[in-house]
């Protein structure tokens, strides 16, 4: 039984493998409409969570299953004391499969270890956040038909930034791709991530501004830079807008790069960028459907040729 | 010249570093073994300068070598049976440690669960870094 904790669980060819099948499903979504019938995902999430829930959820629909769970911990038997452990043994005996969200780092993989269902980690607190990575992933692959030979922007907080951590990790298995770090001094990426690029050899540079970096780039990856990460108002205010993109930073963007950003978004993207054709933030959520779709199938061992057929 | 007998069966830690014994015999949980345990501190040493020495009498089965591979790899294991070293163990850092350091992190799973072990895992040999398995945050704490 196959669990997935983090973005580097899949090896590159199994990443390959993976995201073909979401391709496909976005290609013929009837084709896996009752692959998943009478299967039923356990959605246990400990923390509140809009997108990734529901985008687990629908996957789950779209596949012709249904989905029992609890959206906060104040609705179930952990707000009793209930441990992780134990309340994974219960789902088991519930549901076929599991995505898990928790406040605590590693609380999925305690999940694992007892589980009798595949878990998928949804997000524990400021560790990992798998599912993203994919969908990042299936984003650049279907839009830019490639993950190798790219330039790809990351802006904002990229100290605290999980996803833009994760990003990095898996973009650094292929050939070719270079970074550049676009951040404030304060929210820099951290060491040990510079040691992985270094150790790696990959290609990066660093600069402050947004203006500068636009020029040659593939993909601008925007995060949220927020207030309370600053070390004081001043600098807050002398730079908040470095990171704000907008229509007029735009236009110095080649033709075709991708605006990416993992949502929910505050103001770093003003919204006359969203019709902009470069700007993929929302159909990027409907790749994650796709690729968590794939995730599902792959996990429970389901093959779906002509007719559905299971491995497990 | 101090001298402590030998010993029938159990093990000599050599080369420990000066004044670290207690902290050995703490971490093997000595105390809670019904055998003879000899420390020797700040004896002399060519190599070192200073050293400790325990001296162990028990079941040779009954201790978990991981512990000091991770406390120090340069401590010498000479097991002994029959009065005499039969074998001379080099010892280095366990890919994994179970119940021997705690995970520091509060946003980690193991500051909640109950009856959860506390697992490191080996991330770098060569600078000799642990991680939680479950947060994968860095272990601190001097050894």
């Amino acid at each position: 039984m196959r669990h997935l904790m983090s973005p580097m669980d899949l090896s590159v060819e199994e990443l390959y493998d993976l995201l073909d099948l979401a391709s496909d499903i976005e290609k013929n979504p009837d084709k896996y409409s009752t692959a998943c019938k009478g299967k039923k995902l356990a959605s246990a999430f400990y923390e509140p969570s809009t997108r990734t829930r529901l985008s687990f959820e629908a996957a789950m629909l779209n596949l012709g299953g249904s989905v029992i769970g609890f959206p906060s911990q104040d609705v179930s038997s952990v707000s009793k004391g209930e441990s992780v452990a134990d309340t994974i043994r219960i789902l088991s005996c519930y549901a076929d499969i599991c995505a898990m969200r928790h406040p605590k780092e590693g609380a999925p993989m305690v999940a694992a270890q007892y589980s009798g269902i595949p878990v998928i980690n949804a997000g524990d607190g400021g560790h990992q956040h798998p599912t993203q990575t994919l969908t990042d992933l299936l984003t650049i692959r279907s839009l830019k038909g490639r993950l190798d030979n790219l330039t790809i922007g990351l802006c904002g907080d990229l100290k605290f930034g999980r996803t833009v951590h994760s990003l990095i990790n898996a973009l650094i298995r292929y050939p070719n791709v270079s970074f550049v770090m676009i951040s404030p001094p304060e929210l820099k990426l951290p060491g040990y991530m510079i040691e992985i690029l270094e150790k790696t050899g990959v290609k990066y540079t660093q600069t402050v501004k947004l203006d500068d970096a636009m020029d040659g780039l593939d993909i601008l990856y925007m995060t949220r830079v927020q207030r309370e990460r600053f070390f004081n108002e001043e600098d807050y205010v002398r730079m908040k807008d470095f990171y704000i993109l907008n229509k007029e930073k735009l236009s110095l963007a080649p033709e075709d790069m991708l605006v990416m950003h993992p949502l929910p978004r505050v103001n770093e993207i003003a919204v006359d960028v969203d019709d902009d054709p470069r700007a993929v933030y929302f159909k990027q959520a409907q790749y994650g459907v796709y690729v968590r779709m794939a995730l599902i199938l792959t996990l429970l061992g389901i093959e779906v040729t002509s007719e559905v057929k299971e491995n497990a | 010249m101090l001298n402590v007998g030998a010993i029938s069966e159990g093990f000599v830690l050599d080369h420990i570093k000066a004044g670290k014994s207690m902290k050995i015999y703490d971490y093997l949980k000595l105390g809670e073994l019904d055998c003879p345990v000899a420390m020797i501190m700040n004896a002399k040493s060519s190599k070192m300068g200073r050293k400790d020495i325990l001296k162990i009498e028990c079941d040779i089965n009954l201790i978990n070598l991981d512990v000091i591979g991770y406390l120090d790899p340069d401590i010498t294991v000479n097991i002994i049976k029959g009065e005499k070293i039969v074998e001379k163990r080099d010892l280095s850092l366990p890919a994994e440690v179970k119940n021997i350091i705690r995970c520091k992190n509060p946003r980690c799973i193991t500051s909640i669960e109950q009856g959860l072990d506390h697992v490191f895992f080996l991330a770098d040999r060569e600078k000799g870094i642990y991680r939680c398995k479950y947060c994968e945050e860095k272990y601190h704490e001097a050894r």
